[in-house]
């Protein structure tokens, strides 16, 4: 292949703006939506939930989740009235197709919805070891998958086990609180079908969410609060026996 | 500077180091993506990137739109906080080209279970059945009408 000069010289500053805009990546996506005004977390009314799985199938659909893999998922415990200590937990397929007849000799049981709870103090960012992980401006804690390497360093490190290697790219993977939903004004998918109204999402930055009502009206508890992650899960009616 | 008889090598040795440094930091302003360090530790046009993703699920203020009838009934009974894609799927594309994409007719003696079977771990004042005893296998909606399931004056049993 020959290239005479003036070829060249019309060749190297298109090489160039084309490298450029590759380094600079594609703009903002959502133009009206101002990332300070938001800081959102979500609400777990436990005490609402049947383990239907409609969260976890419209989770799936939502964001291409694998078979096997789950960005959130229903747990059901089984707990003697009095050793809390020891629960028996099952979640068969994430509680994706509904759970089997629940056990009968005594106790409790009930449904526990878990997800990322978007720490603000996130275990998982902060080993990253190439800045692919991170909290965003507006509190939601993401993966950036063109620069993940897949050393599955988060995986490990989140106390709550969000996380999972996508086995179809080799990058970690997790809720990203659709963030392409809560961009352009709609909720959650997997707030969107909750039937019952366990799951909300809230915004903590505005004032008129109507979580901050519930706040301040109800007991409240995050998940493993001795990690102190300031996790932005808010479960409400949350047995102690929960991990 | 005879302090040094064979000083002259050593300026070689940090001129190359100087280069080195010079080209690492020519590299590294070409590798590092613009958007790194905007926000924080991270490329801040990941951000973008994750929020420009397609939605499947359209929300139900995008079906109520068109879908008014509906609302109206859902609204007096008791699934009228019960989003629409929750029982008929993510329809983002048929509200994006509601004549070329259509909902598929949703068989009720398997959906209506996902949520009323009957289980212990269920709180009790949700509204359960054993739906083997309750129906026997029949349709729910040969009884109920999902959109505002109680009982059908008329209906059956």
């Amino acid at each position: 292949m020959n290239i005479t000069r003036r070829q060249l010289l019309i060749l190297l500053p298109a090489a160039a703006v084309a490298w450029e805009s590759i380094i600079a990546g594609t703009p903002e996506a959502s133009p009206n939506y101002n990332m300070t005004d938001h800081w959102w977390g979500m609400l777990m009314d436990v005490t609402k939930c049947i383990g239907c799985g409609s969260c976890v199938r419209a989770c799936q659909l939502e964001n291409q989740v694998p078979d096997g893999y789950f960005r959130t998922w229903i747990e059901r415990y089984h707990v003697s009235d009095w050793e809390m200590e020891y629960p028996k937990v099952d979640s068969p397929d994430g509680g994706k197709t509904g759970f089997p007849p629940a056990r009968e000799d005594g106790g409790k049981n009930f449904f526990v919805p878990k997800l990322c709870n978007h720490c603000v103090e996130s275990p998982c960012t902060q080993v990253c070891p190439v800045g692919a992980t991170f909290v965003s401006p507006d509190g939601v804690v993401l993966v950036d998958q063109k620069y993940c390497l897949g050393c599955r360093y988060c995986v490990q490190a989140c106390p709550y086990g969000c996380r999972f290697i996508n086995p179809a790219t080799n990058t970690a993977n997790k809720c990203t609180l659709c963030y392409h939903r809560i961009t352009k004004g709609l909720t959650t998918a997997c707030c969107e079908v909750c039937p019952t109204g366990t799951r909300q999402l809230a915004d903590l930055k505005n004032p008129n969410d109507p979580i901050h009502a519930f706040l301040k009206t109800h007991s409240v508890q995050v998940l493993k609060p001795q990690m102190a992650t300031r996790s932005k899960c808010f479960y409400y009616g949350l047995d102690g026996s929960v991990r | 500077m005879k302090s040094f008889k064979d000083a002259g090598h050593l300026f070689r040795l940090a001129a190359v180091f100087v280069a080195g440094l010079a080209l690492f930091l020519i590299v590294r302003g070409f590798l590092v993506p613009r958007s790194f360090g905007q926000y924080g530790h991270y490329r801040g046009n990941a951000i973008g990137e994750i929020a420009a993703l397609p939605v499947s699920y359209a929300g139900h203020q995008v079906c109520e739109g068109c879908h008014t009838d509906v609302l109206e009934v859902k609204s007096k009974g008791v699934h009228k906080a019960v989003a629409c894609e929750s029982c008929h799927g993510p329809l983002a594309k048929h509200a994006d080209d509601p004549a070329s994409v259509q909902p598929v007719k949703l068989d009720t003696a398997k959906l209506c279970v996902r949520c009323h079977e009957e289980n212990l771990a269920k709180p009790k004042n949700f509204p359960q059945v054993a739906s083997a005893d309750h129906s026997g296998g029949a349709a729910c909606d040969t009884c109920h009408k999902p959109h505002s399931p109680a009982m059908v004056a008329g209906g059956s049993q």
